[in-house]
């Protein structure tokens, strides 16, 4: 297939990926806000969202401190942030656009509809109190897409750099989204592992819709170093740094097979897999969880730049 | 204009081709064909979800009112009109041949050399160039008109890149779901292979040295062309990769496509991008849309492209003028197929002619297209008649005239019933190692009471077009 069509294809998943997890991290920042609050000296959840997002240069370029509003505003409304929920419906439209015909009609609708609902939205949908009901629709339809695509999409490279696309996003902001516990500091009185250090917690699993799984899994209660590990290391856990990355190893190697060439893509995804393969949790927390996150972030960026260097993206 | 030919007759007592469709026209009620007209609209937005979607906010041209009466030509209409677009386009790149090779045309005198030499169509790039099969034009859309039961006049020839035919496939395919009673009750020739016979037309001209199984692509200025779901739409039913210029490349000479398996070799390009677009390096330096060395690699042989460079020359209004002599110079054959008479302004006893009767001769520009630059005589005003008269005076090698033809009619449903409207046919006739011609064509119809303008930009409409079976 052409590269353009795959590079198209690995970018729309992209984008609809991002605006979901974008979606969820403002559902974190808003159910963190929402507990109860002693004084902290520290920049607080609204601060910390805009760090896990990657969105600090521009958004203090624009804002002079992290309010509800503004966070909300940059990271949900701004056209002029690329990573704003809007601008991520805008370019994966735009990608799945120029390759119309690479996509079923089921996901075009998918991506299509969302862009045409959101150019009816305006600044009012965006405040505090009302945007709890357009971060649930970017999820779902971005669900919708997903479900589109694989119920519908024949079994072939296009499907495959789709996929790609999809796992490297989610494994970037499943990382981050975790992220975000590290940058909000605990109330001064507040001890760790007391009720609010729990509570965060409990918002990050609610967040990625994991708490039932949580209880499932663990049968116990809620303790950072299984959250980390459930959204880490757990195979079974769909948006687990393991899933995403066994994903796209598997996508890798049926690539691979079908086009009779493996490159440093490969060599590199089966690395980050293996190491969360056989990582365990208290290793992740001796060198520093945050220090792990970022470390991994960095990984999957360059695997993504290397899958395209690949396919000749 | 009222005595305008009907192709289907007065509906007691119809031409043959049209028995099935009278009756059916007097056994349903308009409200019925009006219930039938919402539904085309349906179809057309959901199958052709495909059209709705290709550009922003919905296409300009998919709204091209779809008229659901169809057009029909019986057997011997259709034999005689395929035999002669055959041989006109046998003749047409036979003549274009000539233009970039040996020139005997030109110097036989049958037609004047700087009408040919110093036409903006003409390609100096191609002089000397063979091409495989000496085809330049490998697809033409050849507009016909109609005045009478067997009176059929071409009234121009587009041998550049004709557009249209994926109406051609969806008006059959809408036909098709709206009213199959109707369509069983004939036996009607198809269509829909129109896209197989174009992928084995291209392939039967790819390069001596291309492989048995060659590369074809479709090369599309992109999303923002307004053509751009037929190309997106052909290149689906080909099944070939629809390319832009950025995924094509060339190096030493051999065109390739960016692909995630790696370089391939890409051997025939079905282009519908303009000359002036294709090699930023041999013509316009600013385009974006075409492939840096892509006219070095087609002089060298190593690609095809479809239509070949400089076929436009043969869509010159003043040389559409040449055309029948070009079938007897090169095939020794009498044209089936007749010109529209027209006056060529260069000449001082035609142009006395076309000034004196200005006000009941349409007037065109030979370079114009799309029905610019051109005076409808009758409905034009008298100052718009001294203007123009003298931008004839000041350059009348620009232009021709012709008579104003009363066009054919055929019943058409619009807001008051069922009515006549003036339609027009372009068949698509392609030239490979063979021509092949779907039987047919795109019917476009003047929805408008007494129109004759059946351009889409002027309210024009399309029919499902019928060529029955024996």
């Amino acid at each position: 297939m052409l590269s353009r069509t795959a590079e198209n294809l690995f970018w729309l998943a992209r984008y609809v990926e991002r605006a979901e997890n974008v979606a969820r991290l403002l559902d974190v920042a808003m159910r963190m806000s929402s507990l109860p609050h002693g004084p902290t000296d520290g920049p607080d959840e609204w601060h910390s969202a805009i760090v896990a997002a990657g969105c600090e240069r521009s958004f203090y370029a624009k804002h002079e401190r992290a309010s509800a509003e503004s966070v909300i505003d940059h990271l949900a409304r701004d056209p002029d942030n690329p990573s704003s929920i809007l601008s991520c419906l805008e370019t994966a439209r735009r990608n799945g656009r120029a390759v119309r015909t690479a996509l079923t009609a089921d996901m075009w609708e998918a991506v299509n509809a969302t862009w045409l609902e959101t150019r009816k939205l305006t600044r009012d949908d965006f405040v505090p109190g009302r945007v709890g009901r357009f971060l649930e629709r970017v999820k779902e339809r971005s669900l919708l897409f997903g479900g589109a695509a694989g119920a519908t999409m024949l079994r072939s490279d296009a499907y495959w750099f789709t996929r790609l696309g999809t796992f490297v996003e989610r494994a970037d902001n499943t990382a981050r989204i975790l992220d975000v516990k590290y940058h909000v500091l605990l109330p001064k009185a507040e001890p760790v592992g007391g009720s609010i250090d729990y509570y965060q917690w409990t918002a990050i699993l609610r967040s990625v819709s994991a708490l039932r799984s949580y209880h499932w899994v663990y049968r116990d209660r809620i303790k950072p170093w299984l959250v980390a590990e459930l959204l880490i290391l757990r195979p079974e856990m769909p948006r687990s740094l393991m899933s995403c990355l066994g994903e796209i190893a598997r996508q890798l190697e049926v690539l691979g097979q079908a086009y009779g060439s493996r490159g440093e893509c490969h060599r590199l995804a089966g690395q980050l897999e293996a190491r969360l393969r056989f990582g365990k949790v208290e290793a992740i927390f001796q060198a520093g969880l945050h220090e792990f996150l970022t470390e991994f972030i960095d990984s999957n960026t360059v695997l993504g730049d290397e899958i395209g260097r690949h396919y000749l993206f | 204009m009222t005595s305008a030919f009907d192709e289907m007759g007065e509906q007691a007592s119809p031409r043959p081709a049209y028995t099935g469709v009278a009756a059916w026209l007097a056994e349903t009620p308009a409200a019925a064909l009006s219930a039938k007209l919402d539904e085309a609209e349906l179809i057309f937005r959901r199958t052709g979800i495909t059209f709705a979607v290709y550009t922003e906010g919905g296409d300009p041209e998919r709204l091209i009112p779809f008229d659901i009466i169809p057009r029909v030509l019986d057997a011997r209409e259709w034999s005689v009109l395929e035999r002669g677009l055959a041989q006109r386009v046998r003749a047409l790149n036979a003549f274009i041949a000539d233009v970039y090779g040996p020139q005997e045309f030109v110097r036989s005198g049958k037609i004047p050399a700087p009408l040919v030499l110093h036409n903006p169509g003409f390609a100096a790039e191609m002089v000397g160039l063979r091409v495989p099969a000496g085809v330049y034009t490998h697809i033409a859309g050849i507009d016909m008109v109609r005045v009478g039961p067997d009176e059929f006049y071409v009234l121009e020839d587009n041998c550049r890149t004709p557009s249209g035919v994926s109406y051609m496939l969806e008006n059959r395919e809408a036909t098709m779901r709206l009213f199959p009673d109707l369509i069983r009750r004939h036996r009607i020739r198809p269509v829909s292979h129109y896209p197989e016979e174009l992928l084995g037309t291209l392939r039967s001209v790819a390069p001596p040295a291309a492989s048995d199984n060659p590369t074809v692509v479709l090369l599309t200025p992109g999303s923002y062309n307004s053509a751009y779901y037929e190309h997106s739409f052909l290149a689906d039913e080909m099944g070939v990769e629809l390319v832009e210029g950025v995924d094509l490349m060339v190096e030493d000479l051999v065109v390739y496509m960016r692909t995630t398996r790696g370089r391939q070799r890409v051997d025939v390009i079905y282009r519908r991008i303009d000359d002036a677009f294709l090699d930023p390096l041999a013509f316009r330096p600013d385009s974006a849309l075409g492939v840096p060395g892509l006219m070095a690699a087609y002089r060298a042989g190593n690609v095809t492209l479809a239509n070949a460079v400089g076929a436009g020359i043969a869509d010159d209004k003043a040389v559409y003028t040449y055309v029948p002599e070009m079938v007897r110079f090169f095939l020794g054959e009498e044209p089936i197929l007749k010109n529209v008479p027209t006056y060529r302004c260069s000449e001082a006893d035609e142009r006395a002619h076309v000034l004196d009767r200005l006000h009941e001769l349409v007037v065109k520009d030979v370079h114009g297209s799309g029905g610019y630059g051109m005076l409808v005589g009758p409905h034009a005003t008298k100052a718009e008649r001294a203007a123009f008269a003298e931008k004839i005076k000041a350059t009348p090698d620009r232009y021709i005239a012709q008579p104003t033809l009363s066009l054919s009619t055929c019943p058409t449903f619009v807001d008051n019933g069922i009515a006549p409207r003036h339609v027009d046919l372009r068949p698509f006739v392609l030239s490979g190692r063979d021509i092949k011609i779907v039987p047919g064509g795109l019917t476009r119809v003047a929805l408008r009471e007494g129109s004759l303008v059946v351009n889409s930009s002027q309210g024009g409409g399309t029919k499902d077009t019928w060529v029955l079976d024996g």
